[in-house]
């Protein structure tokens, strides 16, 4: 039988050390028996182990991970039981990952137990402020975990708290920081003195809880009683619990009170800003926004209108707002409208001196997680938004209107058969204004071919440069 | 009007906040005071430093900034017409309260919001004068969580979000319908486009310039927004729809339910009834399933006539109960996105169950220690030490999982 000596701070380090040895050693877990701290009954027989080194000693990150939880755990076993597994991995390099192993679910379950005192400690330790001994402030707890892991985690405090010194001790460890971390033995409870924070602090405890919403279990679920004795808010909740029926039945049985007189004033003067705010808009964009002429409205962000001087010759028209243009509000601007202004550019053509708009006014999509998918409009939402396009036209007059799309074209002529026949000649919109026929850039940007892309995109081209000279 | 204690104005301005039902303080940028030149750190997961009596954890120190306000929301206890006690914090007072309950380690920060007082661009202005404050003056590193005002002016939200953690903007209601006729001074479209600003800032900033230079991160945690639950009469299908239309639009982190619940002073408009507070727990239930087990919003709530979530059972034995021709799933075959539709198998368990079975077979008794709930998932799953047989399609099999129903109170 061998016997290791852990200190009491480091513990951790110095366990996987000695681990390392003994492996390296070949010493089997039942010959060696671990201790934390000096002292302690001699173990009979106990003599010091032999190490060896143990070149390439590799373990899963998952035992590590698991390993520097376990290590703080008040379970006597928790050294031996580590070694036992560090051995067993040997043998089978694939073990942690074996959810169903008991000793796999044994040390997960450790693991947990400390990384919940760990968090509840990063909850519920208390700061009181004390005297200052320099100009940095000076705070000081108590605390009570239930595992040895006031030195795991006091890197917390440090990274948290860095510009004020700060004591916390607890029965095990006392940790002190005044720029650096220092560990010394733990200490009784000390007397801390008042803090006229807590009385604040109580108060918004009281303040904050809905009499209405009593979950008692809830709260102490997550805040067990052991926790309470040294939490300042936690003498409020016998009385808060007590007294929260009364409150919430006294509020339903309040009769309602009548407005103060300063409501309608008050009211009047938000509703003629409201109002004053509304009047100076453009009178398209306003009606565009209360439309319900189908159902589209209701998930999209807002309508977007057409975009562009009212006296353009050329009108482009597109198929819908897709993600990027709901959100903003302005017509090609997403991917397809990206691709439409590089090949403007290309063209020649200013796109300040086109009017440009959809045939479908509001974005139809469906929503599939973190994304919206873009649906084609249906035959019905084409024609009822059709008459949003027709202000537009009669708004602007163009000499020549370029359909982009199937949905642009249908809306315009009625049909969108032979598009790509129709494509490049130009005749007449249902009111006789002389229409050409394109495809989508966003066609363009879903061919999988690069070559035809290229070509298309030369050809798409060729379309708009005369369009422009059409409409000159 | 008497000057109120800081004591006094806490109390009102904290009861006054008490509606908001979020309380997150996870996902903000990481960053600590290591140096010794400042206050705070983010750890990327929040902290609950205390719960209260609701069950509810406090986190931030949630309050308004004042509790006057010009707007007259049915469902809200500051509303103008209102005759609770009004309070208003100076900035430099909120800046105070916020360091010094840090210090203690009470709280991992602010949760800022606000009545709506002089206009809407004013009272944004002043929320981000503090904010600006606690960063610049006071070099606080912890969290910060905004409540922006939707009609306030663009600029003032771009500069919120450099200083805070998190945005967020009340949806208020499921329906537009419903937002027009309690909160008749806001706007649904405005909250939609605001919404829309936030995440359209949040893209552009996360892009690198053309010298490769990052610009600051814009609200680092994202947006959330809170919707108010039983006050109208929208049932749970159209409060998911709206959801999955939120997260789905705007890449919210997280949609919060609030049950409706009695307000001191309440309106003529709303029924005092008990919050529902088991619909609300329901709701996040199903938006759990929506966001993480592949679920959509159409299929939870199909099986329900009414369009609402079965208040007896979870959302999810609800939808195994009413699609069983799909069960029992054979536990060491099925795919990912099976074993997450099996009612009792959560996440870490589905995690679990795929790492080990690429090792071996799997036999019922290695499920408990996965964490699986076996009394929920047992008529759903067969594999080597179990088989359901007839029990998947017993009739009463709703009934073994559904409380027996309260009996009827006469009076």
């Amino acid at each position: 039988m061998y016997r290791v000596d852990l200190p009491l701070t480091g513990t951790f380090a110095a366990w996987r050390d000695a681990a390392r040895g003994l492996i390296g050693a070949g010493v089997r877990p039942e010959e060696v028996a671990w201790q934390r701290g000096e002292g302690g009954a001699d173990l009979f027989g106990a003599a010091p182990p032999p190490m060896a080194e143990a070149p390439g000693l590799t373990v899963p990150k998952s035992f590590l991970q698991a390993a520097q939880l376990v290590a703080w755990h008040r379970d006597p076993e928790r050294f031996a039981r580590l070694y036992a597994m560090l051995h067993a991995l040997q043998t089978d390099r694939r073990l942690m990952e074996d959810r169903g192993d008991p000793r796999v679910v044994r040390l997960h379950a450790m693991a947990k137990e400390v990384g919940r005192d760990k968090h509840k400690m990063t909850a519920f330790v208390r700061f009181r402020e004390l005297e200052p001994l320099s100009d940095r402030r000076r705070f000081a707890a108590w605390f009570e975990p239930s595992h040895y892991i006031a030195e795991p985690t006091a890197p917390f405090f440090a990274k948290r708290f860095g510009d004020m010194d700060w004591s916390i001790f607890t029965p095990d460890l006392s940790v002190h920081f005044d720029g650096a971390l220092r560990f010394e033995p733990g200490a009784p409870r000390p007397d801390l003195p008042e803090d006229a924070a807590e009385d604040l602090w109580r108060t918004y405890f009281r303040s904050i809880f809905n009499p209405a919403r009593l979950k008692p279990a809830a709260m102490q679920s997550e805040m067990p009683r052991k926790y309470w004795k040294n939490l300042p808010e936690a003498g409020l909740i016998p009385e808060l619990i007590a007294t929260a029926q009364t409150r919430a039945q006294e509020m339903a049985e309040a009769a309602p009170t009548l407005a103060p007189a300063r409501a309608r004033p008050v009211l009047e003067r938000v509703h003629a800003a409201q109002a004053e705010k509304l009047e100076g808009r453009d009178q398209f964009a306003a009606a565009l926004e209360g439309c319900r002429r189908c159902g589209l409205w209701e998930n999209a962000t807002r309508p977007v209108p057409g975009e562009g001087p009212l006296d353009a010759r050329l009108m482009v028209v597109g198929e819908q707002p897709g993600d990027a243009e709901d959100l903003s509000g302005r017509p090609f601007v997403g991917p397809a409208g990206q691709l439409f202004d590089r090949v403007l550019a290309e063209a020649g053509i200013d796109r300040a001196t086109l009017y440009v708009t959809n045939a479908v006014k509001h974005f139809k999509f469906r929503a599939r997680g973190k994304r919206r998918l873009h649906e084609s409009p249906s035959r019905g939402e084409i024609r009822h938004c059709r008459w949003w396009l027709d202000v537009e036209r009669e708004r602007v007059k163009p000499r020549l209107i370029l359909a982009m799309g199937g949905t642009a074209v249908e809306s315009l002529t009625g049909t969108r058969e032979g598009l790509l026949k129709r494509r490049g000649g130009i005749e007449a919109a249902e009111d006789g204004t002389p229409l050409m026929v394109t495809v989508h850039p966003s066609y363009i940007l879903r061919l999988p071919d690069r070559v035809r892309q290229q070509e298309e995109t030369a050809r798409f081209r060729e379309d708009l440069q005369r369009a422009a000279q059409a409409a000159a | 009007m008497a000057t109120l204690t800081l004591d006094r104005k806490l109390a009102i301005l904290s009861d006054a906040a008490k509606y908001d039902a979020s309380c997150a303080s996870s996902g903000g940028q990481r960053r600590d005071s290591r140096d010794g030149k400042g206050l705070g750190s983010v750890t990327g997961s929040g902290i609950c430093h205390a719960y209260t009596p609701d069950g509810r954890c406090i986190s931030l120190l949630k309050i308004l900034m004042t509790n006057f306000c010009i707007y007259d929301c049915a469902y809200c206890v500051n509303r103008v017409s209102s005759n609770v006690e009004r309070a208003r914090f100076s900035p430099e007072e909120v800046v105070q309260l916020t360091l010094e309950f840090y210090r203690r380690n009470y709280i991992e920060g602010l949760f800022l919001s606000s009545g709506i007082i002089r206009s809407p661009d004013d009272t944004m202005a002043d929320m981000v004068r503090i904010a600006r404050t606690l960063r610049e003056d006071h070099g606080f590193r912890g969290y910060i969580h905004l409540k922006t005002i939707p009609d306030a002016d663009q600029r003032l939200i771009e500069e919120a979000g450099l200083y805070a953690d998190r945005l967020s903007i009340n949806v208020e209601l499921p329906t537009d319908t419903a937002v027009e006729r309690y909160a008749p001074e806001k706007s649904p479209d405005r909250i939609r486009r605001a919404m829309a600003d936030v995440r359209v800032l949040r893209e552009a900033r996360k892009e690198r310039s053309h010298t490769g230079k990052r610009p600051p991160r814009f609200a680092p945690a994202g947006q959330s927004t809170q919707m108010i639950v039983g006050a109208d009469g929208a049932n749970d299908a159209t409060i998911l729809q709206s959801s999955t239309r939120l997260y789905s639009s705007y890449h919210l982190k997280r949609v919060y339910y609030s049950a409706f619940s009695p307000i001191p002073d309440a309106s003529f408009a709303l029924p005092l009834v008990r919050p529902p507070l088991v619909r609300e727990h329901r709701l996040y239930q199903a938006d759990w399933l929506l966001r993480f087990y592949g679920f959509e919003a159409g299929e939870i709530t199909a099986g329900q006539a009414d369009g609402n979530l079965d208040l007896a059972v979870d959302p999810k034995l609800a939808w195994a109960l009413a699609n069983r021709h799909r069960f029992p799933v054979e536990v060491n075959r099925a795919d990912r996105e099976t074993l997450l539709r099996i009612p009792g198998f959560g996440t870490r368990t589905v995690q679990r169950i795929l790492a080990t079975r690429r090792h071996r077979t799997l036999r019922y008794e290695d499920l408990a220690r996965m964490g699986a709930n076996l009394k929920n998932a047992r008529p759903f799953i067969s594999l080597p030490g179990w088989s359901p047989r007839g029990l998947t399609d017993t009739a009463d099999l709703r009934a073994r999982f559904a409380p027996a129903p309260e009996q009827l109170s006469l009076f």
